[in-house]
């Protein structure tokens, strides 16, 4: 063991060791504050023989005179192991539901490698979500990284909770017009926490225990009182479960991150304390590659069963879409789930601004087969006319409801019908697709006929519930 | 060749001393797993070294090898249909080697070393032959003749050349210099990327590249060795808009650089472009592709490089004589990577913690595009091109930001998209109003001889149409549409008509997502006969709900779904146009029909 009692400078979260030996980059690092606290540590840059130490659980406590470091040999590792399932560990993987150690089957270094472009799967499994906004708008893809933007206030934590609850795979269905049957798999829910309240963590922890999806969940606590910069090990953790979860043990899995947005601010401190030049709004310049480290660790691999979704929860800070953070994730991710604090005044849950929201893999995910051929026309036709509504409502504000023509009252009256019944659902309500896909129809009927250019005729006189009859 | 020894590893970026005799972006193998990395700033005997993978582990003391060569790709048979990294790896074979996940210190040649391939000559011995001169060609795949070429640079007398099979390094004949030297002639050139390869002479480029998307093709074309820019906040259908472009435009190879994108999108272009037919060939489109993936989580420096490494492929194609379609997704990524290592170097940031060369550096990446004449003896008759199509991801959709406006100087063609758009569901969502061709005036003359003489004017009049509907529309959300007059209405409803029945296209739909010039043309020229024609039963005294409600509106909306054995269709869609608006009054008939009654 290599220790040392040669820390010169202490900044914020960093130490600077000097006259260390063959010590390496991303090495780990046990250290040892006077006081009798301890810290894990890692290496972010070595220059000769003087090492700079980022410390996870934060440097209170210590002095230059008298810190050890004991440096590992090893980078940040997690014990994995499937009977991970059901247990609560802190930001750093250590459990902290009282229960005993894991024993691992594996050490897994927690920063993973990058998959092969070439040994990815395409994300083309639908995951119904039972939820409407979701399913029938923006549904969500097995493999697929998917962040709820919301900002404080909205309820985003029991949106991701009803996901978690009601995620579910559908069979392959042999007819183009019937959604295969609901599938009992191996799913997994993965959740870390960075930075948020008790409060919330705990409203997880209920809400999977007394579903009883516990027994299918490993959680990572990074609470809004534990050190800041152990933030920056806790996604990697979840992650490197996930992935063995997945690739290993043959497990869908759901990867839940909140909140990313104290996660970034973590990073923030540490490249501040190294006084590294800021990129916007003072994140450093490497933040958009330091997400894609997490965010691509989505995906499915060629020939491996398992499959790990992401569902990454972020606050906008003042509902700003521009802010760096959201904007270098939807760079990222494959679209995003925006929550609307309009909707969510006027009482309509979950309050989905649809308009902005996008699946980027939803084409893949829909249509014959995998849910109804007729999806993608309908959730088109969806689209626009409630696009058409909401301009329509605008105009009627400016002139009034008189000065709308017939066609656009029609849309308007579609609008209003179409958040109240469509995106509103209840917080234990579970729609299959199905249903979805029927309320959609019924919707579109308020609209005249010509108006309904999106979809292909054949799927009109098919589903519209008029031309059914007729 | 010397080694020297590291002293500091601060992320990617290394620091080592004792390398003397290495030069400038020499490439250098680190640490004991020989990692690739190539030296990027040098100071005394220090060397920083930008390293192509990940450098956990590495610490002061480790080795680092010095190879005394630059950065530089492998160019011969079998770049086709191949996957590289940033650094020409071949991802398939690392993925043979190492499993799903990329595993540090593997690597593979850019060029399978043995696989053979059929060469026959065009040169026999005793020729004289220069650099660039093709002497002899190898059937890469159905679709491409691969030429081979002599290198740039040198020259002589062809002392033996032969038939048969060989691999890429095997010498397929020996060249005599000037000089009397022997040189061996190799399917296989080696060349340094950061370097553009040399050609004759540039010329004006001025025929279209067609992609077969209407709004790129009518309203904002490109030329072939163009340059053109897709800016585009998240989500308003950059990618599905680059993915058109690469599947559709009569280029014969398409160069896919995907550079700090997504791992599932590459994961998208390596399935579909097998399965994909090539509309011009009949073949898998991936047979005139190679692509270049280098995902946002894979190596930020192996990102820069990756540009560099998509463009000289480019160039050696070009030089055979085929026109490339390159298009690099994303620049502003490519860009982040330079400002990511550039910080690591502290140098001193200028715009936005960019670095202060990254307006010469994306010039000069750039410009590497073109139609040139061929280097050869043949010089002149041979003619190649690379178009380059890059997109930016301004931050917050700024394009103030400074990879747009340095890009903006320096291309010719801006497709601008926009979220506003996507939300309409109005795909590609390029807004017409802000977007911009310089290439009109130079494909004009092509579209006079191969479309039709009116084409340009009708394009002129509608982009015309949109810009005053543009200007009524403020109008019209302050007083209504009843404020307008008829001819105002009827410009409104042709303007909406040009918008949906023409700009609008579904990338999805087999029988949409591709165009042809002459269709194009057909289009435009039915939406405006309709638009004149109201205009002239308006003044004969039809009334407007009548002329809007005229049964031919639906044969127009669905006229961009008829195939190219339909163009007869657009006669018949005509002559309804004509007995459907006449004036009211003189035609009880035909009034009847516009009404919406039957004979």
């Amino acid at each position: 063991m290599r220790e040392y009692m040669t820390t010169r400078d202490i900044v914020g979260p960093l130490l600077l060791i000097e006259s260390v030996v063959d010590v390496t980059y991303g090495e780990l690092v046990e250290l040892e504050y006077p006081d009798g606290t301890k810290s894990l540590g890692n290496v972010l840059e070595v220059n000769g023989d003087v090492a700079l130490v980022q410390a996870f659980e934060g440097t209170r406590g210590s002095n230059p005179s008298g810190t050890k470091a004991k440096f590992l040999g090893r980078s940040l590792e997690l014990g994995v192991s499937r009977d991970m399932l059901g247990r609560v560990f802190d930001g750093l993987g250590r459990p902290n539901d009282g229960g005993p150690e894991i024993i691992p089957e594996k050490r897994l270094s927690i920063y993973g490698s990058p998959i092969n472009p070439t040994a990815r799967d395409f994300p083309d499994d639908f995951i119904q979500t039972g939820v409407s906004a979701i399913d029938g708008l923006n549904p969500l893809v097995r493999g697929q990284k998917l962040p709820i933007f919301s900002g404080s206030g909205l309820p985003h934590n029991e949106l991701a909770a009803q996901i978690a609850r009601q995620a579910a795979v559908l069979a392959r269905s042999a007819q183009a017009d019937a959604v295969g049957e609901k599938l009992e798999g191996e799913f997994a829910v993965v959740f870390a926490a960075m930075g948020i309240t008790f409060e919330d963590a705990d409203f997880f922890t209920q809400e999977f225990r007394t579903t009883s999806a516990i027994e299918r969940a490993v959680l990572f606590l990074n609470l809004a009182d534990d050190p800041a910069v152990e933030r920056i090990a806790t996604p990697r953790m979840a992650l490197t479960a996930a992935e063995y979860l997945a690739y290993e043990c043959d497990m869908h899995v759901l990867v839940i991150l909140t909140d990313m947005t104290y996660y970034c601010e973590a990073l923030r401190e540490v490249s501040a304390a190294r006084k590294e030049v800021p990129g916007r709004r003072g994140y450093p310049g490497y933040l958009y590659t330091d997400l894609a480290t997490i965010y691509e660790r989505a995906g499915r691999v060629k020939g491996r069963a398992g499959s790990i979704t992401q569902v990454p929860i972020l606050s906008m800070p003042d509902d700003d879409k521009t802010h760096p953070i959201p904007d270098l994730t939807g760079y990222i991710t494959e679209g995003q789930i925006i929550l609307d604090r309009n909707l969510h005044r006027r009482g309509i849950y979950p309050p989905v601004a649809v308009l902005p929201s996008l699946s980027r893999l939803k084409q893949k995910g829909i249509g014959p087969g995998k849910t109804r051929e007729d999806h993608a026309d309908l959730s088109n036709q969806l689209f626009g006319a409630y696009a058409r509504g909401l301009q329509a409502k605008e105009l009627a504000v400016i002139l009034g409801e008189a000065a709308l023509s017939d066609t656009d009252k029609a849309f308007v009256a579609f609008a209003d019908a179409f958040e109240d019944r469509f995106i509103r659902q209840g917080k234990h309500e579970e729609r299959s697709v199905a249903e979805t896909l029927a309320l959609g129809w019924e919707l579109v009927a308020l609209l005249p006929r010509t108006e309904l250019k999106r979809i292909k005729d054949e799927y009109v006189a098919k589903y519209l519930p008029a031309e059914k009859e007729a | 060749m010397e080694q020297g020894k590291i002293v500091k590893v601060a992320g990617p970026l290394v620091v080592a001393e004792g390398l003397i005799e290495s030069k400038m972006y020499d490439l250098v193998r680190v640490g004991a797993e020989g990692l690739m990395g190539e030296i990027i700033e040098m100071r005394g005997d220090r060397a920083s070294i930008q390293v192509y993978e990940e450098t956990e582990g590495l610490g002061p003391g480790d080795p680092v090898d010095a190879t005394g060569a630059p950065l530089s790709v492998e160019l011969g048979p079998g770049m086709l249909e191949s996957v590289y990294d940033g650094v020409q790896r071949p991802l398939d074979v690392l993925e043979r080697m190492a499993g799903a996940f990329l595993a540090r210190g593997v690597t593979a040649p850019g060029l399978d070393r043995e696989k053979r391939w059929e060469f026959t000559p065009t040169v026999s011995a005793g020729e004289r032959v220069i650099g660039g001169d093709i002497i002899g060609t190898v059937q890469e795949n159905v679709v491409i003749e691969h030429r081979i070429m002599v290198p740039p640079g040198v020259s002589g007398t062809i002392a033996d050349i032969a038939p048969g099979a060989y691999t890429v390094t095997d010498a397929v004949g020996h060249l005599t210099t000037d000089g009397g030297d022997t040189i061996a002639l190799t399917m296989m050139q080696v060349w340094p990327v950061r370097m553009a390869r040399p050609y004759a002479r540039r010329l004006s480029a001025a025929e279209p590249l067609t992609t077969g998307t209407r709004v790129i093709d009518t309203f904002f074309p490109i030329v072939k060795g163009g340059v053109a820019c897709i800016p585009g906040p998240f989500g308003a259908g950059k990618t599905v808009t680059q993915h058109q472009i690469a599947k559709w435009s009569n280029a014969e190879v398409v160069i896919f650089i995907g550079c700090g994108e997504r791992g599932n999108e590459m994961t998208d272009v390596l399935m579909e472009f097998p399965e994909l037919v090539d509309p011009y060939s009949g073949e898998p489109l991936m047979k005139r592709t190679v692509l270049v993936a280098n995902t946002s989580n894979m190596p930020v420096a192996a990102r820069e490089a990756s540009v560099y490494t998509g463009i000289t492929m480019a160039e050696y194609f070009r030089d055979m004589g085929y026109n490339v379609v390159l298009q690099a997704d994303s620049t502003s990524r490519w860009a982040e990577a330079m400002r990511e290592i550039s910080g690591r170097l502290e140098e001193m940031p200028g715009d936005e913690g960019f670095p202060a060369y990254l307006g010469t550096k994306l010039a000069a990446f750039y410009e590497r595009a073109g139609k040139v004449e061929c280097l050869g003896a043949d010089s002149g008759v041979r003619n190649g091109s690379v178009s380059v199509v890059g997109s930016v991801s301004p931050p917050g959709g700024d394009l103030s930001e400074p990879v747009v406006q340095n890009t903006l100087r320096v291309v010719k063609v801006f497709w601008a998209l926009q979220d506003q758009l996507a939300f309409q569901r109005h795909f590609p969502a390029i807004d017409w109003l802000t977007s911009y061709s310089l290439y009109l005036d130079k494909v004009e003359t092509y579209w006079n001889a191969e479309v039709s003489e009116e084409y340009r004017g009708r394009r002129d009049r509608c982009m015309a149409i949109l810009q005053r509907e543009n200007e009524l529309a403020e109008i019209v959300r302050l007083v209504g549409l009843e404020a307008l007059s008829p001819e105002e209405q009827i410009l409104m409803e042709t303007a909406k008509s040009i918008r949906e029945d023409f700009l609008q296209q579904n990338a999805f739909r087999d029988d949409d997502q591709f165009s042809s010039l002459k269709e194009q043309d057909l289009l435009l020229k039915t939406i405006l006969l309709f638009h004149e024609r109201a205009i002239e039963a308006h003044a004969a005294g039809a009334a407007l709900k009548d002329i809007f409600a005229a049964p031919v509106r639906e044969r127009i909306t669905r006229a961009k779904y008829l195939g190219p054995e339909d163009i007869d269709q657009y006669e018949s869609i005509a002559s309804d146009i004509e007995t459907q608006l006449v004036g009211g009054g003189a035609n009880e008939d035909a009034r009847a029909v516009y009404a919406g009654g039957e004979r």
